[in-house]
């Protein structure tokens, strides 16, 4: 990994002859990095990998217990649902996210680029999951939620937006996609500005009108941003639990118990650590293969701008 | 995004402003698809915003008039009642009474935590990163490239993985239910902030540094008495973005405190919604604990929207 030299406070500054090196000072530079890294992020990383081939429960040491966890892991119902879940969720999320931030970036750029109108948007994504989460179970609350008010007022039946197995998951996304879909639009946004507007004059002197220019010069010019955004959005979508602990608590019976909410029951609720661990790199997993497809599919490193 | 680099702080509320130069040349001849078009954005403003509206409307009713006054759109029977819950102004009985919980809340309490676990990760990620960017934008060493190559697989690591691992090193550490628990896994670096800042030390010009340094200036000076002031900018957005996450996060705090001595404000209110009567919710109480908790960062957020706003895009990931 690194050398490791003996870091005493380098007090030499010398710039001039011979071929520079800045070994002393620049570990002492990254001493304080390199330290949260290592004990933060590669060690646990390390760390989790092993804890899943172990049965631990946090007050005595973990035992190594080979596969067993994995072996559970594809018997247990509960996991296989929560996977079903989890997809079921992030199909819903990026789909409808995805559109309408890409509708929302296109907008924002051919009708005005004033901040105004980007900051606004850019609004919900300053509040937490938790503020998200609590303001539309109050606003979608069947009886009183405003929401259901509504749809009370023009003639429809009320909906149990998150008291029902067939509306939580739906939701859930929806309110997820309040908070991100403006951020999401602002990064589509800023892959718009690469577009040179020229192309555009081009287009309209050859007479495409605006639907013409979205699908002949926006789309294809946009894709490389396009499938970056994706990658992240999905990513993070993958790991939702902010939104389900607050509103449905997995519940009704299992039908919003995402996969993230599951590894944290088994977890904390049963402190079957080894357990919850396994689940966890069998989410790792997943995302590694659905990153690596949709870099794939989505020919993300080649644009067609050159 | 080396956008805006003025290193005008806070002086831009977010609706005067106006990108130069940046607003094509259109006619802006008026059409159906145009007035199609607004009415969408229209509808996009007020979905955003309307909740904001309905948390204060909410939060200002008292609780026992919303089931008669679901249908109105001002607050019903003007209360603070809410609100006076929220920060432990009510007896218990009081809150009883009004349909809250009855417990004692100690609302200054989280937004103290909040404030510290937020400054915590804010100043020491940002600082660490700086310095570990210097280090990998200018400084000569061996296996530099090998190390930030390192560094930068970190990013492909879900936050989210780490979190289990990194319960059980804060519990062997003895930190847990503390804010330096909490704050400890992120105030060292991320690969992000190292990267992001990374590319901008990089695109500073030599030719200064070059000067300082035959003046005599160590390499340490010269970070922090040129690198860091050129960069305010980058630093500042960096670090309001952080600061936003660390006060949003809730799945490692929840699993860290356990009790007021650390809990967050995002906890709290998750804490302060479990507690809440099961039937007829004090839905005032709640509304107002959840405006004092998104408050801070939309003020923030009113500062410094503009650089914010423009700071969004693909500068540190592509």
């Amino acid at each position: 990994m690194v050398t490791t030299t003996s870091i005493r406070p380098a007090k030499t500054g010398r710039a001039r002859n011979g071929p520079r090196d800045d070994t002393r000072l620049a570990l002492l530079f990254i001493l304080p990095a390199l330290v949260g890294f290592a004990v933060f992020l590669v060690w646990p990383t390390l760390r989790g990998i092993y804890l899943s081939f172990t049965k631990f429960n946090l007050l005595t040491p973990p035992e190594f217990n080979g596969l067993d966890n994995y072996v559970r892991m594809v018997q247990d119902p509960v996991f296989w649902n929560a996977l079903k879940v989890t997809l079921y969720y992030v199909i819903l999320n990026i789909g409808f996210q995805t559109v309408l931030a890409l509708v929302i970036a296109v907008m924002m750029q051919r009708l005005t680029q004033r901040t105004w109108l980007r900051g606004i948007v850019l609004t919900p994504f300053l509040v937490s999951n938790v503020v998200a989460a609590m303001v539309f179970l109050w606003i979608l609350d069947y009886q009183l939620g405003i929401g259901n008010t509504i749809i009370a007022a023009i003639g429809l039946d009320r909906i149990p937006f998150l008291s029902d197995s067939a509306w939580a998951i739906p939701t859930i996304a929806f309110i997820n996609v309040w908070r991100h879909v403006g951020y999401t639009a602002l990064l589509i946004f800023a892959g718009l500005q690469t577009i040179p507007e020229t192309v555009y004059e081009a287009g309209r002197i050859d007479g495409a009108g605006e639907v013409r220019m979205f699908r002949s010069i926006t789309v294809p010019l946009l894709r490389p941003i396009l499938s970056l955004v994706l990658i992240i959005t999905v990513v993070g979508s993958f790991q939702v639990f902010d939104t389900v602990a607050i509103a449905t608590r997995g519940g009704p019976v299992d039908s919003s118990r995402v996969l993230q909410y599951y590894i944290y029951d088994v977890a904390f609720g049963r402190f079957q650590f080894g357990y919850a661990s396994a689940m966890s790199v069998a989410l790792l997993a997943v995302l590694v293969i659905v990153t690596f497809l949709q870099y794939r599919l989505t020919r993300a490193e080649s644009s067609d701008l050159a | 995004m080396t956008t805006d680099t003025t290193p005008k702080i806070g002086a831009a509320p977010p609706v005067v402003v106006t990108e130069p130069s940046a607003t094509p040349s259109e006619p802006h001849r008026f059409s159906a698809g145009r007035a199609l078009a607004w009415t969408f954005m229209i509808l996009v403003i007020l979905v955003s915003l309307f909740p904001f509206y309905w948390m204060l409307r909410t939060a200002l009713s008292s609780n026992n008039a919303l089931y008669a006054g679901s249908d109105n759109l001002l607050p019903v029977q003007t209360s603070a009642g809410g609100f006076e819950r929220v920060f432990g102004l009510q007896t218990g009985q009081e809150a009883i009474d009004a349909g809250g919980a009855g417990q004692a809340i100690n609302f200054w309490r989280y937004l103290f935590n909040s404030v510290v676990v937020a400054t915590l990760i804010t100043v020491g990620q940002v600082f660490f990163s700086a310095m570990a960017a210097y280090a990998f934008a200018r400084l000569q060493w061996k296996h530099r490239e090998k190390v930030f190559a390192f560094f930068l697989a970190g990013l492909m690591i879900p936050a989210i993985f780490t979190l289990l691992p990194n319960f059980v090193l804060i519990k062997q550490l003895g930190l847990v239910d503390t804010l330096l628990g909490i704050s400890l896994p992120t105030m060292f670096m991320t690969p992000f902030a190292v990267f992001f800042l990374r590319q901008f030390f990089l695109g500073i010009s030599r030719e200064v540094e070059e000067a300082a340094l035959m003046d005599g200036a160590s390499k340490v000076r010269v970070f922090f008495r040129l690198i860091i002031p050129m960069s305010m900018a980058p630093i500042t957005t960096l670090a309001i973005l952080t600061y936003i996450a660390a006060w949003n996060e809730y799945f490692w705090a929840l699993m860290v405190s356990y009790t007021d001595k650390s809990r967050v404000l995002t906890v709290a209110l998750g804490v302060f919604k479990s507690q809440t009567p099961q039937t007829g919710p004090d839905w005032s109480g709640l509304m107002a604990a959840t405006l004092v908790a998104a408050l801070p960062m939309l003020l923030l957020f009113m500062l410094f929207a503009k650089r914010i706003v423009n700071s969004i895009g693909f500068s540190g990931i592509k």
